[in-house]
């Protein structure tokens, strides 16, 4: 299925190749350069007294003490940001009915969960502004607080809007039609309630922000590590009044962001106030603590759900309700219903089945905001729909292999759409599966498991099948009203040393964006890679864009820079045919050099086209204006969103004395279309597999009945680590997209989407003889030995 | 979040150190390794005007037999437990359970002396004291003296350490060929504070046992002997009747407290596991 674009064996012939990423060493040698190191002349520190309440209604603030200490300029509360910055609302049209308070970055008179801003302080140095928040005194009216999804839920109960009816935030539902009817007619229903624990993304840079207002030209900068510099400049620039083209953020070295760094945060917003109001340079860094309870969170879903089967194992049909518990109001600008939504919509997409419903209810409740963290919804519903189809095969008697060989959507049954409405362009499960079943020597890992059992020893094998949401088009934000680009755009310059600029609006966080990029146009142009420099996340520089969300920045950033380079590589060509008096078809470009196309005989090195055309266009034929900076966007058009699958499997131990679990192997296939740098993609499933893994075992904000986060530290909140984590094997299966001449489709979210449920069904097959399941994750040790009724 | 701001002062001798804190009093701490202060600091659960860093004070370094004793000087990094000769030829447990404190970054720096004087009861060495039978050498404005480890730990982060007091060093018995030893804990991820941990030293006849001393961290608010338990196995030999004994009496000795992850009755069982799997061990060890 693999269909190279370009031989390999070409001179700069970098697609498919896997090349280091050039800022690696950068930023290994410690010269990388984050928000955190920023010092700005005459810049001051902010930082924030949070409430210790999750529920309660502000009485009054005395901020006296804090304003006299020495060292600090200003102290600023609700009211005082409010009179410079308009209200944001977390809802999009597109999601009919959908309701969420209006929120301001420091809040009035009321806090609706523990650990939320209430005053903000700036001093000379961060300890100075905590020393001023220990002399600030809040007084308090407590609240009741709804902590849980059943407290939000009950009638009558408790209410976190004022003035609304419920707690519910939006509802939802699909249905295509004659479910009930299938389940009546099936010969076999399974049927279970999953748990779905809230976690967070644990970024190794925490939000990071320096927000400078300069009051003479009426213009700011921040300085944000976000993933998403041109949503931010059109937030700052509307909320805080200041027209676009005097507002630029800059987002250049970022240490992680996962979905976590492109939402609104009161802290951030507050920041850019701050600087308004003292009209110097603020800046605020979260600490470890004050992320866990003001990042967003992501997941708490519990989800019932069943599935139909006739007699020979076949799926007919899927009934899901989703609950999901956000937090207060609905995160700004992507919302916090995103998440419910790919639940329902994700559900079973892998699988060929007809009849399908689902009801989706998202509820407030007083805990932190949640939204879109790393593989949005994917995890839930491949663990629900994958751990029915295991009970399905118990029930049947089937192999889980086999029961997925026969369900899985034909290779061959392209274009198809799922029972909940997705359009499938081509995927390729049934080969996925096949290779699955080679590297992970799969009977061989069950002959094992069972003369293990009878010593006593217990191994799981889990399996799970998946589809994930990349290259997205605006059907996700742009037609709910959202100012998100789902569009890229690119500017390539050729310099006067034969060197390549290219400006373009995806963004790096560490994936390695710049270096498929700088591949990209390396491969189009004919240049060696090291002559291609890559700039991003600067709105003053570099064009507007989408930039880093969903799985976009090779699918859609990618083939922006491909168009470009193409562009680019015909003017230089059209010069060099001037100047060597040829056809511009009988000219080509490899490394560097403008060569015959036939014959590859070099003419000219471009660099020298480069002189020519800067330093003696005189000598160029009369009316010559060599072009030799283009520019090019890209939008996706054709399928909304280009879906790529893949399958996992894992092997692991459960310990059925402690409840411990170990890892042994996990396992692979994957199908992103063209794969640019097969290094990368591998990094980005081996990192999107240890975050799975992590939810799968060990991640989970835990709270108290009163909403207080009782683990929020990294002593308490366990996060994977290398010691824990297995080995795992990947193999790819390339089936390029035809929307795009460059074929690439997302990565960075299949390993995520699928590790969690391989584990939740690996540790259910371990407890077979025990007759014991688990159908919540995080899978803790109490919950193995709550299951095995061990105390 | 940022320390408050604090005076430091660098002790080059005991002397200096005590005499330091004499004159700063309560708002005053020692500092050794850091590893468990500082964090303390940075989270503002503490802010002493004063830290006398006590690092330099060549008197509390280096580890010597002494007597029937080794005596291992109070700022003995637990990256040296790993690494010194003599700690693993005569005090093996304390060598053996040293990989299991923390990650190598906070070894390099953390210190015995820190370790026991903080004596958090989910520490391994300061319940490996307990099971080594050792003594706590401290020094203070009236004097030195020497403390059991039975008697040292009191309750919740509290010692028989008086303010203003140093620990100089940590002496253990000398390991002999009739001794066997087991380490062992269940933690979620390798470095972790442990759910349950146990380290413990027997001294036998053949199979037979004369002496063990079972010590459990993790599990209360001290570092915790297990006597009823200790007694069930004296005078047997290890097996698979006499451990299950040795686990039922756990239950007497162990009091868990309530915690929303691990409940008391789940980490009672998991400490009937674990000591179930080190007898069964330490019994093939003989
Ligand atoms: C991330 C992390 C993980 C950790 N994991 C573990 C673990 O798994 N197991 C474990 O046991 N520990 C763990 N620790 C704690 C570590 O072992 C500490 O180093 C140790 O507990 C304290 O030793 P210190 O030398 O660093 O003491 P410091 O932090 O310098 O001091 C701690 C306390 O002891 C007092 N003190 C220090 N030395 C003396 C002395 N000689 N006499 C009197 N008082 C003294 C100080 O005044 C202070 O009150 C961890 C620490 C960190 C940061």
């Amino acid at each position: 299925m693999s269909a190279p674009l370009t031989s390999l064996d070409r001179p700069n012939s970098y697609i498919g190749r896997s090349v280091p990423r050039p800022n690696a060493k950068r930023l290994l040698a410690g010269r990388g350069r984050y928000v955190s190191d920023l010092r700005l002349p005459r810049m001051l520190h902010a930082a924030f007294l949070r409430s210790p309440h999750a529920h309660a209604k502000i009485i009054s603030i005395d901020v006296a003490q804090a304003r006299a200490l020495e060292g600090v300029h200003l102290v600023a509360i609700g009211a005082d940001l409010a009179k410079i910055c308009t209200p944001w609302t977390g809802t999009l049209d597109h999601f009919k009915g959908m309701t969420s308070a209006p929120q301001l970055p420091l809040p009035l008179d009321r806090v609706v969960w523990a650990g939320q801003a209430v005053v903000a302080v700036v001093a000379e140095s961060r300890a100075i502004a905590e020393d001023a928040l220990e002399l600030i005194e809040i007084d308090y009216e407590d609240l009741p607080v709804v902590a849980d999804i059943d407290s939000a839920r009950e009638a009558g109960g408790p209410l976190i809007n004022p003035g609304s009816g419920n707690n519910v935030c939006f509802r939802s539902q699909l249905d295509n039609g004659s479910v009930d009817d299938a389940f009546a007619h099936a010969a076999h229903v399974v049927e279970e309630e999953f748990c779905f624990g809230r976690h967070t993304a644990v970024t190794l840079e925490p939000r990071a922000i320096v927000a400078e207002y300069d009051p003479a030209a009426g213009a700011l900068t921040v300085h944000h590590a976000t993933q998403t510099p041109y949503q931010f400049q059109d937030l700052y620039s509307r909320h805080y009044g200041i027209p676009e083209a005097r507002v630029r953020v800059i987002a250049t070295d970022i240490g992680g962001s996962f979905g976590m760094k492109l939402h609104v945060y009161h802290e951030d917003m507050a920041v850019v106030g701050l600087s308004i109001l003292l009209g110097r340079p603020v800046k605020y860094v979260a600490d470890r603590m004050e992320s866990f309870v003001s990042d967003i969170h992501a997941r708490d879903h519990r989800v019932r759900a069943r599935m139909a089967l006739d007699a020979e194992g076949e799926i007919l049909a899927m009934d899901v309700l989703d609950l999901t518990a956000i937090g207060a109001f609905s995160t700004y600008p992507r919302t916090s219903v995103v998440e419910g939504n790919q639940v329902i919509r994700l559900m079973g997409a892998p699988y060929r089945f007809k009849n399908y419903r689902a009801t989706l209810e998202v509820i407030f409740q007083n805990k932190v905001q949640t939204s879109q963290y790393r593989a949005v919804g994917h995890p839930i519903a491949c663990a629900v729909t994958e751990r029915l189809v295991d009970m399905a095969a118990v029930k049947l008697g089937l192999d889980p292999l086999a029961i997925r060989a026969q369900n899985l959507i034909a290779d061959d049954a392209y274009p198809q759409t799922s029972p909940t409405g997705y359009r499938f362009e081509a995927l390729s499960h049934q080969a996925c599966l096949k290779r699955l079943h080679e590297i992970m020597d799969y009977d061989a890992l069950r002959a094992e498991q069972a003369e293990l059992r009878k010593s006593g020893v217990y191994h799981g094998i889990g399996i799970a099948a998946f589809v994930e949401i990349t290259n997205p088009s605006p059907a996700f934000y742009g037609v709910g009203g959202a100012r998100i680009s789902s569009q890229d755009g690119a500017i390539l310059s050729l310099t006067p040393s034969g060197e390549v600029r290219c400006l373009i609006s995806v963004t790096e966080q560490g994936q390695g964006t710049e270096a498929i990029i700088s591949q990209i146009v390396a491969d189009q142009l004919g240049l060696a890679q090291e002559h291609v420099k890559v700039i991003t996340g600067d709105t003053e520089v570099t064009p507007h864009g989408g930039a880093t969300w969903a799985c976009r920045g090779a699918g859609i950033g990618g083939e922006t820079a491909l168009q470009a380079a193409r562009a680019l590589r015909r003017n230089i060509l059209e010069i060099a045919a001037l100047i060597l008096q040829e056809q511009p078809s009988a000219l080509d470009i490899i490394d560097g050099e403008v060569v015959d196309a036939g014959t590859r005989n070099q003419r000219m090195p471009i660099s020298e086209i480069a002189r020519i055309a800067y330093f003696r266009s005189d000598t160029l034929p009369p009316g010559t204006q060599a072009q030799l900076t283009v520019s090019h966007h890209f939008a996706p058009q054709g399928y909304p969103f280009a879906f790529t699958n893949g399958i996992q499997g894992c092997s692991l131990e459960v310990d059925v004395e402690t409840g411990f679990i170990k890892m042994l192997k996990h396992f692979i296939v994957e199908d992103c279309g063209r794969v640019i740098n097969p290094m990368l993609v591998d990094e980005q499933l081996r990192g999107g597999i240890v975050q799975g893994l992590g939810a799968a075992l060990f991640e989970e904000c835990r709270y108290s009945e009163t909403g207080q986060l009782v683990n929020g530290s990294l002593a308490d909140y366990l996060v994977p680590m290398p010691m824990e984590m297995p080995d795992i094997v990947i193999a790819h299966v390339e089936t390029p997209t035809a929307d795009t001449e460059l074929g690439a489709k997302g990565c960075g979210e299949a390993g995520t989407a699928a590790a969690s449920a391989c584990v939740l069904n690996a540790v259910n097959d371990a407890l077979t003889p025990f007759n014991a399941t688990i159908n919540s994750i995080p899978i803790t040790p109490a919950k193995v030995l709550k299951a095995l009724k061990r105390f | 979040m940022k320390a408050r701001a604090f005076s430091y002062f660098r002790a080059a001798t005991i002397d200096q150190a005590l005499d330091a804190r004499a004159r700063a009093g309560d708002d005053a701490r020692f500092i050794a390794g850091g590893q468990s202060l500082v964090p303390a600091l940075s989270l503002r659960l503490q802010a002493p005007r004063l830290l006398i860093d006590i690092t330099h004070i060549s008197e509390l370094r280096g580890v010597r037999r002494e007597g029937g004793y080794l005596r291992i000087g109070a700022l003995t990094r637990h990256c040296e437990m790993l690494s010194e000769p003599l700690i693993a030829e005569f005090a093996p447990l304390l060598h053996a359970a040293a990989p299991f404190v923390a990650h190598p970054a906070i070894r390099n720096r953390g210190t015995f002396g820190g370790s026991v004087a903080h004596a958090d009861p989910a520490s391994e060495f300061p319940a490996m004291t307990l099971a080594l039978g050792a003594e706590i050498e401290i020094i203070g404005p009236s004097g030195g003296r020497r403390v059991k480890a039975d008697d040292f730990f009191v309750d919740l982060f509290e010692t028989a350490l008086q303010p203003g007091e140093l620990i100089t060093a940590v002496f253990v018995p000398l390991f002999k060929a009739d001794q066997r030893f087991a380490f062992d804990e269940l933690a979620r991820r390798r470095g972790d504070y442990a759910l349950v941990g146990c380290g413990m030293l027997a001294t036998s006849t053949g199979e037979r046992i004369d002496d063990i001393r079972i010590s459990f961290f993790s599990v209360g608010n001290t570092p915790t002997r297990v006597k009823g338990t200790e007694a069930t196995l004296i005078g047997s030999s290890l097996g698979a009747e006499r451990i299950a004994a040795a686990q039922a009496a756990l239950e007497g000795d162990l009091a868990p407290p309530d915690s929303d992850e691990v409940p008391p009755a789940m980490r009672l069982h998991l400490a009937r596991v674990l000591l179930g799997r080190m007898l069964g061990r330490l019994g093939e060890r003989a």
